[in-house]
């Protein structure tokens, strides 16, 4: 039906997702690794046709993993998981290059070319807006985020450096991610 | 330098369970939005003197029975449009079956009174006012489907937006109309059809402004 689809494996994101909202955070963590991959061949096709450049790949892919991890609980469990997936994935990538004052320019000849050539860059080099907005993070919550996701301390060490309980951790983080995607969207 | 692999692990570490669905948040909040309405009802408005014999005529029960129908087409349409890649096509016949039937109703009302009739049903006994009320009465239902779809995540958000205000104007206007005497569908067709506009816009530009993600 739609190009990029095909390339998600549903059935087994599916039982992963179904695993991890179960509580099973180590099928949670699977089904984001497994995800990675055709995201980014998903959000390099949606930029090149609504304008975007693939160099703004990664920067898509950080803002999609974020919303489906806060929006979840919006899957049917019962429904296919491509359509879902996809519909966030085109909903980012249309509002990033609103955001960025870009959308429905005409597509970029030299980046198509550029990303029909080059092999699917990995992200370990490619700069990332997020981090961006992470900075801007305040309080308690922006500290674990932080800690969490730009130093890759565990929940427990933070816990015990800043003198809380695990669970008090995870909801500031909870609440932290959330703030995050707010200012990513540029909806605070 | 926020690496994918480090944000894959922030999220995971933030796993936990969470109550899946949107459902349950819409008829929750959107119970909350009917007792404000309802309030409004019974506190200003009240039935009208006639309600006892009224409710056995069809011309005064197609009112609110239209306008819950109206109500229901668009809550389900809204529900999909909750959801990221929900197909709001099945529900398009429910949708469209509220208008069509006021149509119907119009041309009958057309072919049976007079025309020199038609402008008095058609202004009826205070239609401006019908106008300022059905809006006022659909503010807490619009507000609490916009609240509802805040914690869903709408990828067409002034499209949901307009439809909740579509899903809010049926349900006032379902309660509105045990208070309004005039049961003319062409009263209806002009009055709580502008009516109805009104809030489906206000609708647009909230979720323009307020539904992004």
């Amino acid at each position: 039906m739609i190009q990029g689809m095909a390339e998600f494996d549903e059935d087994s994101l599916a039982e992963l997702m179904r695993r991890a909202n179960a509580g099973d955070a180590a099928a949670y963590t699977a089904f984001l690794r497994a995800l990675l991959p055709p995201l980014r061949r998903l959000a390099r096709t949606l930029l090149l046709r609504n304008g975007g450049r693939v160099a703004e790949a990664e920067d898509v892919v950080q803002e999609v993993l974020l919303a489906i991890h806060l929006k979840r609980h919006t899957w049917r469990e019962d429904a296919a998981i491509g359509p879902w997936l996809w519909a966030i994935t085109r909903y980012k990538c249309v509002d990033m290059l609103r955001r960025r004052g870009r959308a429905g320019q005409e597509v970029d000849i030299d980046a198509l070319a550029e990303s029909l050539a080059g092999p699917p860059e990995d992200d370990a080099t490619l700069r990332s807006d997020l981090e961006r907005v992470v900075g801007r993070l305040e309080g308690k919550s922006g500290a674990i985020v932080k800690a969490i996701g730009l130093n890759g301390e565990e929940v427990s060490d933070v816990a015990r450096r800043l003198s809380m309980s695990d669970g008090a951790v995870r909801v500031a983080l909870h609440r932290g991610l959330k703030r995050l995607a707010a200012i990513a969207a540029k909806v605070e | 330098m926020m690496e994918t692999e480090k944000l894959i692990a922030t999220l995971a570490a933030d796993s936990r369970p969470v109550p899946l669905g949107v459902e349950r948040g819409f008829l929750l909040i959107g119970a909350l939005g009917t007792v404000v309405t309802l309030a409004l009802f019974f506190g200003f408005l009240g039935p009208r003197p006639d309600l006892g014999s009224a409710v056995g005529s069809l011309r005064f029960l197609a009112k609110p029975l239209l306008a819950a129908l109206l109500c229901a087409g668009a809550l389900g349409t809204l529900l999909r449009l909750a959801r990221p890649g929900g197909k709001v096509s099945p529900w398009f016949p429910i949708l469209l079956a509220a208008p069509l039937l006021l149509i119907a109703a119009v041309v009958l009302e057309l072919a049976v009174v007079p025309p020199d009739l038609w402008t008095k049903r058609l202004l009826g006994h205070n239609a401006l006012l019908c106008l300022a009320l059905i809006p006022l009465m659909s503010a807490g239902p619009l507000i609490a489907f916009l609240c509802a779809l805040r914690r869903a995540a709408p990828t067409r958000p002034t499209l949901a937006g307009a439809v909740a205000g579509l899903a809010a104007a049926g349900l006032g206007a379902s309660i509105y109309a045990f208070h309004c005497m005039d049961d003319s569908p062409l009263f209806l067709v002009v009055w709580y059809g502008a009516a109805t506009l009104i809030v489906v816009a206000a609708g647009a530009l909230l979720g323009r402004r307020f539904l992004r993600w």
